[in-house]
């Protein structure tokens, strides 16, 4: 424990801002990932555990178009567009046969594919890590913002995320599908005797929550190595933040995301050897003061 | 009309007795066959996040025993590796060793397990009885702790107390020329980490007593972001960095890193970066990290480290790694060991190996020694450098000198109490 270093780190300008950025953009890859899975969770009522292979397709693909391409905007594209696809396919062709069934074979069906996916990454990639690297138009010093240190980067990725949010929330409560959406997770018996197509429905949100951890994927991409199987720890921090944040809560996915971000962020000054610890400690508060988690919803 | 059997020697019979009869004149070929095979059993990591080791430490073995066959074999016996996946985990490596002597019929085993799975590969060897060369484990004590020690198991391989001693003096000679006192570490958070931080930290403030560690991070292992690890150093503000990450943790430390500019605010050592493994996957390797050469094929600087790189190249379309040069080393002494004792025994190669100085393109002389009394591998080359980001990626590398190592781990060893 280092409670001189997190007061000093507080009552420095220069420290707030770093350490706020750092907390902020920990957290805004969480939430993209983290918000597929709640999303799925909501309307398909499916833990999803092989959420975090979308993170890693998006990745793979990012950087094998990067590559081809050179442009990063196409690898984005790519990441997010390829996941999405894969993602309905994924849940056309084999989870659309689980719903309804036992949980404990839904979550069979979700770990059988965790290895497959591994394995298919493996077989095209091949077994070792790989980097994509920094795009060159981001290869500058970082902002030097009241004395803190942000890099240029990371502001680009906190933006992305952040509108990905807004657009997320806004179409989910103002636009006819968001409504459709919502309705399909709260009856969807009643929505499909309207006329509504809700298997299109499901297979739209999961395509909706494979793009969102593949963006977060192919975002991480520059920065973080790439390596069959690195969907897994991403996929376990994801679920502390949609505990926390309530299962199902797009609101709670961001806000959980976020604390967790600042946890680690400033946790590693105060509590350098108990930072993890304090994650699943704070989750552990949430779950003890308000088991449905801080946004989420008594069952009915 | 009913048939009988007449007594005597029926026709099947007869067949039966021919066969029996050809069986007992082919068996001695086969006998012989298998006689002038000799199996060698290798337990390694092929699969999971560690696989690139353990692919390249099976195709440095493979280059090897190539070289070896068309030379005539072991002591006339032709080698046939029998090469199996541990998967990384202590109890599988533990599982296939013993599979492979008892029911593979290895008589030799080289355990390519990282040090978690030699340890217990290790307690195979001592039941067993069979000759084992660890050729991955760099955890100083499989060797150096008498306790450990048993006559049919060697270690090839570089050792952490080696690296520590090389680095940690290495460092101070930069910290005294440049003036760098604060010093911060980052290394993963298990026992290889910890305690190779610990040793480097060790002599690097004997050799420069003025050295204080004003900041520790411990990240976990395969850790896939290090934002708040990069940006609690810079708010440490130290003037030079050590780490002991490695792999994939290293790249992506690496990344991060870069883009709050931190290379050019602090002297980095990086004890695992002159790998290929690192150095060949950092898109944007900033210039002058300090690093231990783990496997460069420009130092040694002899024709023969190069052409053996480039040979391995040529095979297998990749760079080989730190473990490659080691699983080749444990070949090329296998093979002389034979040739010393002229046979294929285990106990007879073992009783070889003691002392045994050989010709070898990882050798800082040109030789390397596999020292009697604790049964390691020492003289290989060592030494640290700086990066550039293209090849040879480390251009100059200073060599770390065995006279010094020798002394410093002797009083290591009894300060642990091993001698």
């Amino acid at each position: 424990m280092d409670i001189d270093a997190l007061a000093g780190c507080l009552s420095s300008s220069a420290c707030l801002v770093t350490q706020t950025t750092s907390g902020l953009i920990i957290g805004m890859l969480l939430f993209l990932v983290a918000v597929g899975l709640t999303l799925i969770f909501g309307v398909l009522k499916v833990v999803n555990f092989s959420h975090g292979a979308f993170y890693m397709f998006g990745a793979y693909f990012a950087m094998t178009a990067y590559q081809l391409t050179g442009s990063f905007a196409l690898a984005m594209l790519a990441g997010a567009a390829g996941t999405a696809i894969l993602g309905l396919i994924f849940e056309r062709v084999f989870m659309s046969r689980v719903y309804g069934a036992d949980v404990l074979m839904q979550v069979l069906v979700c770990y059988a594919f965790v290895l497959i996916f591994d394995d298919v990454v493996r077989m095209i990639w091949g077994p070792e890590f790989k980097a994509m690297g920094m795009p060159a138009a981001f290869q500058v010093m970082p902002l030097f913002i009241a004395g803190g240190v942000v890099p240029p980067y990371y502001l680009l990725l906190i933006g992305v995320a952040l509108l990905a949010a807004i657009v997320l929330g806004i179409g989910l409560s103002r636009s006819r599908i968001g409504k459709v959406i919502r309705a399909a997770a709260h009856n969807p018996g009643m929505v499909s005797a309207l006329g509504i197509n809700t298997g299109m429905i499901y297979g739209g949100v999961f395509a909706l929550g494979g793009m969102l951890a593949g963006l977060a994927g192919a975002l991480a991409a520059p920065v973080r190595s790439l390596t069959p199987g690195m969907g897994f720890s991403v996929l376990i921090e994801s679920f502390i933040v949609t505990v926390i944040g309530g299962m199902g809560s797009i609101l709670g996915a961001l806000i959980g995301a976020l604390l967790l971000g600042l946890i680690r962020s400033f946790g590693s000054l105060g509590f350098p050897l108990f930072t993890e610890g304090l994650m699943y400690l704070f989750m552990v508060f949430v779950l003890v003061s308000k088991p449905t988690g801080l946004f989420g919803k008594e069952a009915a | 009309m009913t048939r009988t059997r007449t007594p005597g020697i029926s026709r099947r019979s007869t067949l039966a007795l021919m066969g029996a009869g050809a069986m007992s004149v082919a068996a001695p070929w086969v006998a012989r066959a298998q006689a002038k095979t000799i199996k060698i059993g290798m337990p390694t990591i092929l699969s999971g996040r560690v696989a690139q080791l353990g692919t390249s430490s099976r195709n440095a073995v493979m280059l090897e025993v190539e070289k070896v066959n068309a030379a005539g074999g072991l002591a006339g016996r032709q080698i046939e590796m029998v090469i199996r996946d541990s998967k990384g985990q202590p109890q599988e490596a533990a599982r296939v060793a013993r599979e492979l002597v008892n029911t593979d019929g290895c008589e030799l085993l080289l355990d390519g397990e990282a040090s978690s799975g030699s340890f217990a590969v290790h307690e195979v060897a001592r039941d067993l009885g069979v000759l084992c060369i660890h050729t991955c484990s760099e955890a100083s004590s499989l060797t150096a702790d008498p306790k450990q020690h048993i006559p049919n198991a060697f270690r090839c391989v570089r050792q952490g107390i080696h690296d520590s001693i090389v680095g940690g003096s290495y460092a101070a000679s930069i910290a005294k020329a440049k003036g760098l006192k604060k010093w911060a570490t980052c290394s993963p958070d298990y026992a290889y980490g910890r305690d190779t931080t610990g040793e480097f930290t060790l002599y690097l403030k004997r050799f420069a007593p003025d050295v204080e560690i004003i900041s520790e991070s411990w990240p976990k292992l395969f850790q896939p972001d290090y934002t708040e690890v990069v940006t609690k150093i810079l708010q440490a503000k130290p003037q030079a960095l050590y780490s002991c990450l490695w792999g994939g943790d290293l790249t992506s430390y690496i990344d991060q890193a870069n883009i709050y500019a931190m290379f050019s605010q602090m002297e980095v050592f990086a004890v695992n970066m002159a790998d290929y493994t690192a150095l060949t996957v950092v898109k944007n390797l900033p210039k002058g990290i300090h690093s231990g050469n783990r496997y460069i094929k420009t130092f040694p600087t002899t024709p023969e480290n190069a052409a053996w790189g480039d040979a391995y190249r040529a095979k297998y379309n990749e760079y080989p790694t730190n473990w490659s040069w080691q699983n080749a080393t444990a070949v090329m002494f296998l093979a002389e060991a034979a040739k010393k004792s002229n046979s294929a025994d285990g106990k007879k190669i073992a009783e070889a190996l003691k002392g045994l100085t050989i010709k070898c393109p990882f050798g800082a002389d040109g030789t390397v020694t596999m020292r009697g009394d604790d049964h390691t591998l020492v003289g290989y080359a060592i030494g640290w450098g700086t990066t550039i980001p293209q090849e040879p990626y480390v251009p100059e590398v200073k060599a770390g000198d065995w006279k010094t190592i020798f002394e410093l781990e002797a009083e290591w060893k009894k300060s642990k109490g091993y001698t």
